[in-house]
């Protein structure tokens, strides 16, 4: 066993992780009005999901949750935030533009992220920043419809496309 | 709060309005590939903002549909990279204006037809 991938620090994320949403889910709107009958419930079916899939929702346990890596988190999600409202923009402009300015191709591009759940973060980053969309992964190479293909280069290409989300992604998961 | 009510206003009238251009995309676009790249965005965005609206206009919500918007920006992605890579694998060949394909070299199957732009 290594450390932090044991199944008991994979059961504690993911019995934290499923007790948040429950929370969440069950939030009254304050923190008087929280009622400890709900709180346990979701305690007990966190318990339950969390002995079932911990196996499948948790890739390398606890570890994700350190300091340091919740801050890389939050660094994550404003770099993302950017990308998505800049590729939301740019879809608008083409598809407004009466001329339809699209040069569509599929591209690879290698990662150098090692972990499934990394490498999906990534994927799904790509498939919501500007005019690229994950077709496919296999291994390191990830296959990306361009809506404006710039560079047929798979370094050149990777630089343009997902630079930006793999050097905060290595930080957490590398 | 009033100002958070117009606020929620505001990210409705916004999440619409990317609807809206989503829904024009789908229109306009040429092929499937093409429609899934305004589709994803577009209605990611658009469905995100909405909802959040709706947890300002009603404060008590707020953290649902917070927990939401997450599961929208997990969800949409991997479905439109299923219906992508299911449209590829069926034989369903990209437009392109000149050809940059990458994935080609990595199929098994005959593609069925090819259309030009």
């Amino acid at each position: 066993m290594q450390d932090g991938k044991s199944s008991i620090s994979k059961f504690l994320y993911t019995f934290i992780m499923v007790f948040i949403i429950w929370n969440a889910f069950t939030w009254p709107g304050s923190f008087a009005d929280i009622q400890l009958a709900e709180v346990l419930t979701g305690a007990f079916v966190s318990l339950i999901l969390g002995l079932l899939t911990n196996k499948y929702f948790s890739c390398c346990g606890l570890q994700v949750l350190m300091p340091h890596k919740i801050i890389f988190l939050v660094q994550y999600f404003f770099v993302f935030i950017i990308a998505l409202i800049k590729a939301n923009l740019d879809v608008a402009v083409r598809v407004i533009n009466p001329a339809l300015p699209i040069n569509p191709g599929i591209v690879e591009i290698k990662t150098k992220l090692t972990n499934d759940f990394a490498k999906m973060i990534l994927a799904n980053s790509i498939t919501l920043t500007p005019g690229t969309l994950t077709i496919d992964v296999i291994d390191d190479t990830m296959y990306i419809h361009w809506i404006d293909v710039a560079t047929e280069n798979p370094e050149e290409a990777f630089k343009e496309i997902a630079e930006p989300f793999e050097k905060v992604l290595l930080k957490i998961y590398g | 709060m009033e100002i958070l009510r117009y606020i929620g206003y505001g990210l409705l009238v916004i999440g619409g309005i990317f609807l809206f251009l989503g829904a024009l995309g789908i229109y306009r676009m040429p092929d499937l590939y093409n429609r899934l790249q305004a589709g994803t965005k577009a209605t990611t965005i658009g469905a995100m903002s909405a909802i959040l609206g709706v947890g300002f206009i009603e404060p008590a919500w707020m953290v649902k549909t917070i927990i939401i918007v997450i599961f929208i920006g997990i969800a949409n992605p991997l479905s439109s990279h299923a219906l992508a890579r299911a449209a590829y694998k069926a034989g369903l060949k990209p437009i392109m204006k000149k050809k940059v394909d990458a994935y080609e070299k990595v199929q098994d199957i005959e593609v069925k037809e090819e259309v030009k732009l």
